[in-house]
């Protein structure tokens, strides 16, 4: 069957898609918690105060969550995260380190036609598509770590444009 | 403010279209998807990707979606006109369909997500300048999960059409924006659900960003009238198919990507 287009998220898509706690898959402090944030630019370098963040992934056990419940904050690890950007453009999430090579994040904007589907990956990790990726390219794919977390910044355009993903 | 014309975004999307006609003619397959790169809406000039994506294998946590259910929406969110002490004005009406997967199989206990202008075409967000008045009955906010056969269904009003600032005297259709989780994460899809036989529909450069006629169609709901409730409310169909990016075509012509 061939596929339903995607359209832009628009500019009021705050109220639609607002989750509580959307950025906090663990809490702030706990054992293992890291800080995941960056800035979404456009391509004259400004950043974009309108775009959604969501992150998907799995725990510092490798383990890829099952349990219903995706934006439930109980404790449980549930490896989904929804954020808008603030006005700087900015995201921020707090999760763990998965045992895995990468973070899956989609990226949508007003503006943005439709979704961006790419990968976050943790410094020092690699596979085959990361090493079949020229160096300037594979860059903008790594995550930066800092005091306490890492951070990955997403441009949608321009240089160090990041590389989004289409599947088979 | 800007002072281009309908005029002129109706030939900049005539010209994209044009071009897209001449490269199916010529073998390239039909597109499902929007062109990123699309000026006549305004705001996607600097926001768009101007490299292909990179086809890749998905690995497992791509294969793999997050698991909302009953314990993240409660049944009463699926009905956007019980939110608030009166009822809201418009159109009642219900929308269902089923969420389904490139092969025809239904998106099981999957999150469905929507939200929409009121009846006059207001949005509630704050940002939402339209001199057209709020209802205090409205929010236009729902969810639902999936049944086991794929399906949705929400009740709520028929939303305005909206005036916005890419040209002078730019209209958007009545829509309603949907959100959707596949059984993979690589079939995640926000989209938005239209009316049939809109007369703004040529107008629009978001609905026209998708070059494809039969793609466009896609997005249009059927009025159903054996979804109508006699003395109560209309009825529209809208079925959801999942397939996620696939390679799509920006390059320039001749390139073998
Ligand atoms: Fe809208």
């Amino acid at each position: 069957m061939r596929g339903t287009p995607g359209q832009t998220v628009g500019p009021f898509f705050r109220y639609g898609l607002e989750v509580e706690g959307g950025g906090l898959l663990v809490s702030p402090g706990s054992p293992g918690a890291i800080r995941l944030s960056g800035t979404v630019y456009d391509g004259s370098g400004a950043a974009i105060p309108d775009a959604l963040v969501e992150i998907w992934q799995a725990d510092g056990a490798g383990v890829i969550p099952t349990a219903e419940g995706s934006f439930h904050r109980d404790g449980t690890f549930t490896g989904f995260g929804r954020v808008h950007v603030t006005d700087a453009g900015e995201y921020e999430f707090w999760t763990v380190l998965p045992d895995a090579d990468f973070i899956a994040v989609i990226v949508f904007a007003r503006g943005l036609m439709d979704r961006l589907h790419s990968r976050i990956y943790l410094p020092g990790r690699s596979d085959a598509f990361l090493e079949s990726l020229d160096p300037a390219e594979r860059a903008t794919l790594v995550a930066i770590e800092t005091g306490d977390g890492l951070r990955h910044d997403l441009r949608l355009q321009g240089e160090n444009e990041t590389v989004f993903l289409a599947y088979p | 403010m800007t002072e281009t014309t309908q005029a002129t975004i109706s030939a900049e999307i005539a010209a994209l279209h044009s071009d897209y006609d001449k490269r199916r003619a010529a073998g390239m397959p039909p597109l499902d998807s929007p062109l990123v790169d699309f000026a006549p809406y305004r705001s996607s000039v600097l926001r768009h990707p101007t490299k292909n994506p990179k086809l890749v294998d998905p690995e497992s946590i791509e294969l793999a979606s997050p698991a909302f259910g009953h314990r993240d929406v409660a049944a009463v969110e699926s009905d956007l006109t019980v939110q608030h002490a009166g009822e809201p004005l418009g159109e009642r009406m219900v929308v269902t369909g089923r969420v389904l997967d490139g092969e025809g199989r239904p998106v099981r206990h999957q999150l469905v997500e929507v939200w929409q202008a009121n009846a006059s075409g207001r949005y509630i967000h704050q940002r939402d300048q339209h001199p057209a008045p709020l209802d205090p009955n409205f929010t236009g906010a729902g969810r639902c999960i999936t049944d086991a056969d794929g399906r949705y269904s929400f009740t709520t009003i028929k939303p305005g059409a909206y005036p916005w600032k890419n040209h002078v005297n730019a209209w958007r259709p009545a829509h309603i924006h949907f959100s959707v989780f596949g059984s993979a994460f690589t079939q995640r899809l926000v989209t938005q659900m239209y009316f049939p036989v809109d007369p703004l529909f040529p107008l629009d450069p978001i609905y026209q960003s998708i070059p494809d006629q039969a793609a466009r169609d896609r997005l249009v709901a059927a009025y159903d009238h054996d979804l109508s409730s006699p003395e109560w409310s209309l009825g529209y169909r809208w079925d959801i198919v999942l397939t996620g990016p696939r390679a799509t075509w920006i390059e320039p012509e001749g390139s073998d990507a």
